[in-house]
Parts: C-alpha cells; structure tokens; sequence
C-alpha cells in the first residue's frame, strides 16, 4: 500500500492504495466520483478524460500514485460552486452535444483543455483537438458546435451557432 | 418568440433543449457500473479462447485458494440454475435452434464463450483470480467462413447434424403481391438489362460506449437486477421464462443506459450468470465488462452474403428483383437473430415499383459472436443492395443515378402504395425530398466539378452517391409479428398521473438510452394537456414503476410508445370532463377543452384541467359514481409500420495513387413526418450518419484463420473520431404518417441506413470511369487501391 495526498474537485483528500490502482478506479471506487467514467481498456476513448493540473490526462492511463501530490478536477468539479455551469456544459447543452451522454464528462474535459490551449480554433482544430475522445451517438456533429459556441461565450463574443434540424448547417 | 396566455407556443415542433442533459453534463449519473451495494461481490468471467472445444476439465483450486475469493462456479456447477438465452423469433416453424446455456460445462461454441465465473471482494481480486483458473480444452474444428459453414462443410453444432438453422423465403407470385422474378429475369436476358452482384456486408460491432455492465441483488422479498440494457421488460420475462422465477419477484432497472444500437437488445449470459450467482450466494454481485469482452462477446451484427439479380428493359425500368441471402448466425441464434434477414426481406424493393420480386435468406450457424440487432437491423443490408444496384443499372442505361431512380420510383400521387412485398406505404415524397437534397448539395456544380476532374485526369478524383432510402419502422404491428412468427406483440404502454399538486408524471414502457425521451414526451403531453413543459415527468427503465412495455428498438419509441401517451392523455381528459361538469354546473355537453382548460361554451367560466386533478384527490365534491382520480393507461398497437424515406447525397474525393477516400460533402433531406423536437431529430441523423458511414469505410470485425477476434480492441476496431467525419447539411420535407395521430415517423435508424450506400456509391461513382464497379466494404485505401489497379477487390 502507498499513501498519497492529493486534491480532488477542490476536497484534499488522503489514502492507503495499491501502487497498480489506476487513477480512473481511485476516482470512482474510492472518492465516488462516479461521474468519470470508463470506457475502454487501451486508453482509446477519452471517457475518463479529467485534469491532472489543469492539463486532460485520461485517467485510465495514470496511476493514482502518479498523482500524489497533484491537483485532479472531474467533471463533478467543473461547475461553479454555486452551481453555475462551465460555458463548455452549458453549450453541451445549448447544442444538443450530447444523446447517451457516457462519453460527455470526457469529452468536455477536453474540451476546456482544448480551449485553454486554443481559444478560437477553427472546425479542423476542434476535430483535431477532440480526436482522443470516442462518441458513438451524436456523429460529432453538435459536438464541433458546441465546443464553436463555448469557445464564443468564453471570448465575451455574442453567441454562437446552434443547431437545429431544418435550420441547414454547414 | 412571443407568447401569449391565450395563445400557448406550440410544444410540438419545438427546439426543445433535453431535459436529461443536466445530469449527463455535470456526471451525476446513474450508470449501472455506479452501483455499489453493502456487501456487494464482484464478478470476473473465464471465457474461451477457442472458437471450438469440448472442455475437458476445468482446476480452479487455485484461484478458489485467492485471498478474498468467495466462490469459483463453472457450467457444471450452477447446472439448470442459471437458466437459458431464450430465442423470440423462431423465423420458420423447423427452425434449426441450438440450445443457448449461459455458461456451458462441456463444449464452447465461440472464441469468448464464459466458461467459469470468479466471484471475490472487489473486481481487481476476481479477475487475478481468474487468470489461475486453468481449463483444458479439447479443440474441434471450427465453422468460420460463412459460405463454407453454409455448405456444412464443418459443422459448428455437431450435434445438430447441419448448419442451417432456417431458410426463410418470400416470392411476390407465391404471395400475389406480383410477378414471377424469374420469367422477368429471362425476359431482360433477351434484349433487356440483367444485373448480378454479390454484396458483402461485413461483420459489424455496435460498440456502444458504456460497456455492458449488470448488478444483481437477491436479498430481501424480491430480486432486484440493474443492467445496461435497452429492453427492461423483455429481459424480465426472460429471466423468469427461463428460470422459473415468477416475473412479480423479479424488478429489473435500466438506470441510465449509454448508448445501444440494437447491441443492448438482447438477453445476454452475463446477465444470467450473474442472476444465478447472485441467488446462489444470497449476495449483491456486479459484473462490468471490459471494452475488450464486449467487443469479443457482446452480439456482433450485419455478416451477411447477398447475391442479387436485377432485371430491368433497355430504359431501365426494372422488371424483378432476386435476392439470395446467406445470413451468419454465429453460434447461437440470438433473441431476434434469426429475424434481422427476415425485417430486410420487405426492403429490398425500396421506393421502387418492381412488378416482381423473390426473396431468399439461407441463416446460417458459425463458431463466431452470435448476431443480432444492430442500428437498422436488415433494412440498412436491403437499402444498400438495392442502392448500389440502382447506380449500376444507371450506369448500364448511361443516365444520372438520380434520372434512374425517378424512373422507377412511387410518384407521389400514388400514395398509398401496396408495394411487392406486400407493405402499405402510407405517405411520402420523393420527388421533394431529392429536389431539395439536390439544392443542398449543389448537383450540378459536383457534376460538373467532376466531369473536369476527369477530362483532366485529376490525380485526385470526385465521386457523388446517391442514396434515396426508405425504411419501415415503429415495430410493429402485433399481427404482423404473428405472422412472422415472432414471440411477442409490438404494442406500447403508456400511463399518465396526475398529481395533486398540478404536476404530472408519466410512466412510458418505452426504455430510452439516449433517445431524449423524457424531452420529446413531455412536449407531446404539455401540448395534449395543455400543462407547462416544466411540469411533466417522465419515468420509465424500471419494471416495478413501469409495470407493463416493450422496450426501445425498430425506432418505435415515438411513433408507438408516444401514440400510446397520447391515448392515455386523451382518457384523462374523459375522465375529467364530468368532473369540470360537475364543479362548473353546466353540462358535459356544453363543455370545451383547449389550452389544459375545460371551459363553458359562450362564457369565460372554465377550469383547469390540473384544478379538477386538486379536486379529485380532495374527492370532497366528486358526481355520484366518479371515481376519485383522473390517472389513465393506454396500451396502442399500431396498425402498420410507418415508413420514412429520404435523398442523401455524398461526395467523396478519391486519391488514385493510394486509394484514400476523403468525404467532401454530405447533404440529407429526410421526410420523418411531423417533428415533434427538431433538435434531437438532427442528433439522430447526424450519429446514423457517421454509424453508415464507419460501415461504408472504416468498420469490420475481423476473424482470423483460428477464429480469434482479431478486431478485439478499440485500437484495432476503427471507430470513428471527429477528425474523421465532417459537418452534414439537413433538412427535411413533411409528409405525415396518416397512421398515427402524431402524424409522426421513426427516425433513430434513418441516417445508418441511408448512408452507408450513399458513401460506396460515391467511391465507385469517382472512380468507374477505371473500369470500377464495385469495391467490398469496408473501402480501405488498400481496397480502393487495388480495385483501380485491377486487383482482388
């Protein structure tokens, strides 16, 4: 067993684990923190996406230990404390990003990652940049939208397009 | 948007945002896999990796010996316990079924078939545990290529004596429906057109993204079963046919369900083994697959053969149509296995108006996955022969693939139309749907585009495909289903509560698991109830909450479960109606309802239908004989499919030299009927796009020569990413289904059948002028490289 220390979604936190504890299981089988999910076993598609120190790591590809001392944000975390959702949650929600929603938590923490990095990509950059996250319903077409809009919202700029069916969108 | 008390938006028709979604984006989920239960144990399954051995012996001493291993159980231990995977369609009355125990304890039959459980503390201890569980394992030959299984050239069932579970057929002269296909195929030998083909349609995975995952509680008066499944009900009636277990002991919970395609429509071993372990030992257990299991194991879909013969005149009118089929089961006949060929069987005619038409499907049984649903489910299989012939005959005619289809297709005047297979098509326009697909895309300017890349010898070249698909869906019709020899009505449930406090809850047996339900029924209800969107609930996945249903599939969820709440709403109104007459003192005759309000004809006396919903639970001042309370159910069977149709249009660019195929554009005018939330539509189209698309280009499960999943992980099964895909251009025309009040259509499969054509159309249509007419799925650079070069397709 390894004792580590770290930060979760803004609790400090400290337990005994197994040194092959992956840092995904940690999460969700001792914190709860069940709204970071797995998907995959080859580190393939994204669920598990969350920030080790502000920076997306999937989380089914580092080790708890790793994280010792580390600062972890989920999806649980990413609101405001107030309740206030992310720009990137709520254009999720504006443009209907999501449908089954399993790989959404993975998805969104990357795509905050994706607009830290690059607060104006263009429709290729945000393909590129999402390319690690796997969804299998919406053909990520809304999704492209909604981290577009997020991306709007977060630059103070009037909102972006929305997509509806009729409306032609291209 | 303005609205106004009198005049009440229209919640039908509306951009609705998904009232699931706060939940999904802010990860308070319910997924199966969340469940933790006091002194719950954890599963690990043993499975095969041989397609086909007997089992000699199998030690598990040593994993038994494990710290905080609790029990090890193979086949022999749990015996008849554990119940059976029961198939529902039996598609001919002979039908060759082999029997389908969860765990077996003499023979596996596939590579991943689970032949021991380890049950221990948590997951990590059962699956360490697992890997010392040694097996011995006897191999036989095993049945893998399907035309050479369907030859009983090694048969994948010894015991059967043969590998053909049924042959199923369908002949328009046999059914009076039409002609003979053969008389017309000889008549086009001489002078006509005769096209034949043989299509593959590879395997396929639904790779749904939350892996399937069951938690199984037995302690106290009843047993509790939570699984990431897309059919609650179906799965409790399962579970207690085939064990004995009496169905009111049995509640089984679909929490939030992430994703399904038709790969969570099914009864599987994991759920029963787990039923079985759980009663066994008096505990909670959980059992989560890896995505490595669920590739391997979870049912695969499509895998078919289809030789097809097209006979048409010199204009290209088609004469008759045959199809032969052979149709790879796996080893086991899955709970509507047998039945995906059998749904196509009524497609391959399309929007087309052949006078004759035959229909073949040999089901064969393999040493594979076992098949089973998956997005579209037979009718993606006939859209695609049937369009990939069109553009053939086109190009032996030498007129557009548009020009072709017009020909042939059902003019709109000629609605409704009882086509060759003996389906009533309702509703539809073709013409107005590809006009405006053809605007979308901009035709003529591709068209030209390409002709220049041509004259110019392009190294990079442009295809267009057409795809003008129809479906039926809304499954289904109960004497349809009868008659097709299916376990099983096709009717939906639907209850509405009115609560006290003017809120009203509604219980649908339709199981949702990404469809938006709870968004799209409750715009159904404030508008039929005239009550605040806000204030409608939506419940269902739970079969002691919804006692009665029949699941989400077919693309049934709206246009059957949906038409059932709009009945149920419809009582509640009834039943409020003496009541209101009865508090206004005036004369149920005399009384309207509009807008949730019941008023008095000629006044402004009137009440709302939520302040009767009060009255009646006081029950102070109720008409003699009323019972006190308005809560209503429904149950609707419908009385024909409904059929949705569409023009997708794809242009793809074609490297010559190394064959990569890039997609350019995609435009789709889709005719669903009446919208009931324009949003979700489109997320349901965009997702079958890219889901017909993977097919068209990336996807296939592949076996190698010793049956091993080779395809087995998401680095090896391509599914698509967003740099893959590109944005599509959608629109949509009307034409109300006038089978439903809704006037609604299915919509969840559309995209997946239609493009998946669309896409290999394009890729032969850039590249035909190369002496290309067809290149087998899926169109890898390797595929598309070698079919220019004049290689093996």
């Amino acid at each position: 067993m390894t004792r580590i220390n770290l930060t979760v979604d803004g609790q400090r936190v400290a337990d005994d684990i197994e040194p092959r504890m992956l840092l995904v299981q940690y999460l969700r089988e001792r914190l709860g923190k069940t709204g970071t999910v797995v998907g995959c076993d080859t580190s393939s598609c994204g669920a598990c996406t969350v920030h080790l120190d502000g920076a997306s790591v999937k989380s089914c590809n580092v080790l708890a230990v790793q994280a010792d001392g580390a600062t972890v944000t989920t999806i649980e975390g990413l609101a405001a404390e107030d309740g206030t959702l992310h720009p990137v949650q709520e254009a999720f929600h504006e443009c209907h990003g999501l449908q089954c929603g399993f790989c959404t938590p993975g998805m969104i923490m990357q795509a905050v990652d994706l607009l830290k990095q690059n607060p104006d990509p263009s429709e290729e950059a945000v393909r590129l940049g999402l390319e690690g996250n796997l969804c299998r319903c919406t053909g990520y077409h809304n999704i492209v939208r909604a981290v577009q809009r997020a991306a709007g919202e977060m630059s103070g700029a009037s909102t972006g397009p929305t997509t509806g069916a009729g409306e032609v969108v291209s | 948007m303005t609205a106004t008390q009198d005049a009440p938006v229209a919640e039908i028709g509306r951009d609705r945002r998904r009232k699931e979604d706060q939940r999904l984006i802010t990860g308070r989920t319910r997924w199966t896999d969340n469940i933790t239960l006091p002194g719950m144990l954890h599963l690990a399954m043993v499975r095969s990796p041989f397609p086909h051995a007997r089992i000699s012996g199998i030690d598990t001493t040593a994993a038994k010996a494990s710290t905080n291993v609790v029990a090890v159980l193979t086949g022999a231990d749990l015996g008849e316990g554990q119940g059976a995977c029961i198939n529902a369609w039996p598609v001919v009355e002979d039908q060759v079924t082999p029997a389908h125990v969860p765990m077996p304890s003499d023979r596996v039959t596939f590579a991943g078939e689970i032949v021991a459980v380890v049950v221990a503390r948590t997951a990590a201890e059962a699956r360490d545990a697992a890997e010392l569980v040694e097996v011995d394992y006897e191999e036989l030959p095993a049945a893998l290529d399907l035309k050479d299984a369907a030859e009983n050239k090694v048969l994948a069932h010894p015991d059967l004596g043969t590998n053909v579970s049924a042959v199923w057929r369908f002949d328009s002269a046999e059914a009076g429906t039409g002609g003979d296909v053969e008389e017309a195929i000889a008549k086009a030998r001489d002078g006509g057109i005769v096209i034949e083909r043989e299509y593959r349609q590879q395997r396929l995975i639904p790779a749904f993204m939350e892996p399937r995952s069951v938690v199984v509680d037995p302690t106290g008066e009843q047993i509790t079963v939570w699984s990431a499944t897309q059919i609650p009900h179906i799965l409790r009636f399962a579970i207690a046919a085939s064990t004995g277990v009496s169905e009111s002991k049995i509640r089984v919970i679909a929490p939030d369900v992430g994703g399904g395609f038709g790969g969570k429509l099914q009864q599987t071993p994991e759920e029963m083994i787990a039923f079985a372990v759980a009663r066994r030992l008096g505990k909670p257990v959980k059992y989560t697959e890896t995505r490595s299991e669920s590739l391997l194991s979870a049912h695969h879909g499509r895998d078919q053969w289809q030789r097809l013969t097209l006979a048409a005149d010199k204009d290209g009118n088609v004469t008759g149509l045959k199809v032969d089929l052979l149709a790879d089961l796996g080893s086991y006949v899955a709970i509507v296995g047998g039945g995906v060929p059998v749904l196509g069987a009524f497609m391959f005619n399309a929007i087309y108006k052949f006078p004759a038409y035959q229909f073949q499907t040999t089901n064969v049984l393999t040493n594979k996955t076992w098949t089973d649903a998956y997005r579209g489910a037979g009718r993606p299989e006939a859209t695609y022969a049937v369009e990939r012939l069109m553009d053939e005959l086109a190009a032996e005619v030498g007129v557009d693939p548009l020009e072709i289809r017009e020909r042939n297709w059902i003019k709109h005047e000629e609605f409704p139309f009882t086509t060759v297979a003996g389906l009533e098509y309702d509703s539809g326009n073709y013409e107005a749907a590809t006009a405006r697909a053809k605007e979308m895309f901009g035709y003529d300017a591709l068209r030209a585009e390409q002709a220049e890349r041509r004259e110019r010898g392009d190294r990079v070249q442009l295809g267009l495909g057409v795809s003008t698909f129809t479906e039926m869906c809304g499954l289904a019709p109960s004497r349809v289903l009868g008659s097709l020899n299916y376990g099983a009505g096709g009717w939906e449930h639907a209850e509405v509560r009115m609560l006290p406090t003017g809120k009203v809850e509604v219980v649908t047996g339709a199981s949702a698991h990404g469809q938006g339900h709870e968004t799209a029924f409750s715009q159904i209800v404030a508008d039929r109830l005239g009550v605040p969107f806000e204030d409608v609930e939506i419940l269902h996945g739970d079969t002691q909450i919804s006692h009665k249903g029949l699941d989400t599939y077919g693309s049934r969820s709206l246009v059957v479960g949906g038409e059932a709440l709009v009945k149920a709403v419809d009582k509640v109104i009834e039943k409020a109606k003496p009541v209101a007459a009865h508090l206004l003192e005036a004369s149920v005759d005399d009384l309207e309802f509009g807008g949730g309000r019941f008023t008095v004809k000629g006044t402004d006396q009137g009440m709302a239908v939520t302040e009767i919903a009060t009255a009646v639970f006081a029950a102070h001042n109720l008409p003699d004989g009323v019972e006190a309370s308005l809560d209503s159910e429904a149950t609707y069977d419908p009385v024909n499919f409904n059929y949705p149709h569409g023009t997708h249009l794809c242009a793809v660019e074609v490297d010559t030299e190394t064959g990569q195929v890039k997609m350019r554009k995609y435009a789709a005018c889709d005719d669903i009927g009446q919208i009931i939330n324009p949003l979700i539509v489109a997320g349901q189209v965009h997702g079958g796009l890219v889901q017909g698309i993977a097919q068209a280009l990336w996807e296939e499960a592949v076996y190698d020569e010793n049956g091993t999943l080779v395809s087995g992980s998401f680095v090896d099964y391509l599914l698509p990413t967003a740099a893959d895909t590109i944005s599509f251009d959608l629109d949509h025309t009307t034409s109300p289904c006038t089978t439903n009040s809704l006037g609604a259509k299915g919509v969840g499969e559309a995209g997946t059948i239609a493009s998946t054509p669309a896409v290999v159309n394009a890729v032969v249509d850039a590249i035909r002028h190369l002496g290309v007419n067809d290149i087998q799925m899926p169109c890898t650079p390797e595929r598309v490289w070698r079919a220019i070069n004049g290689g093996a397709k």
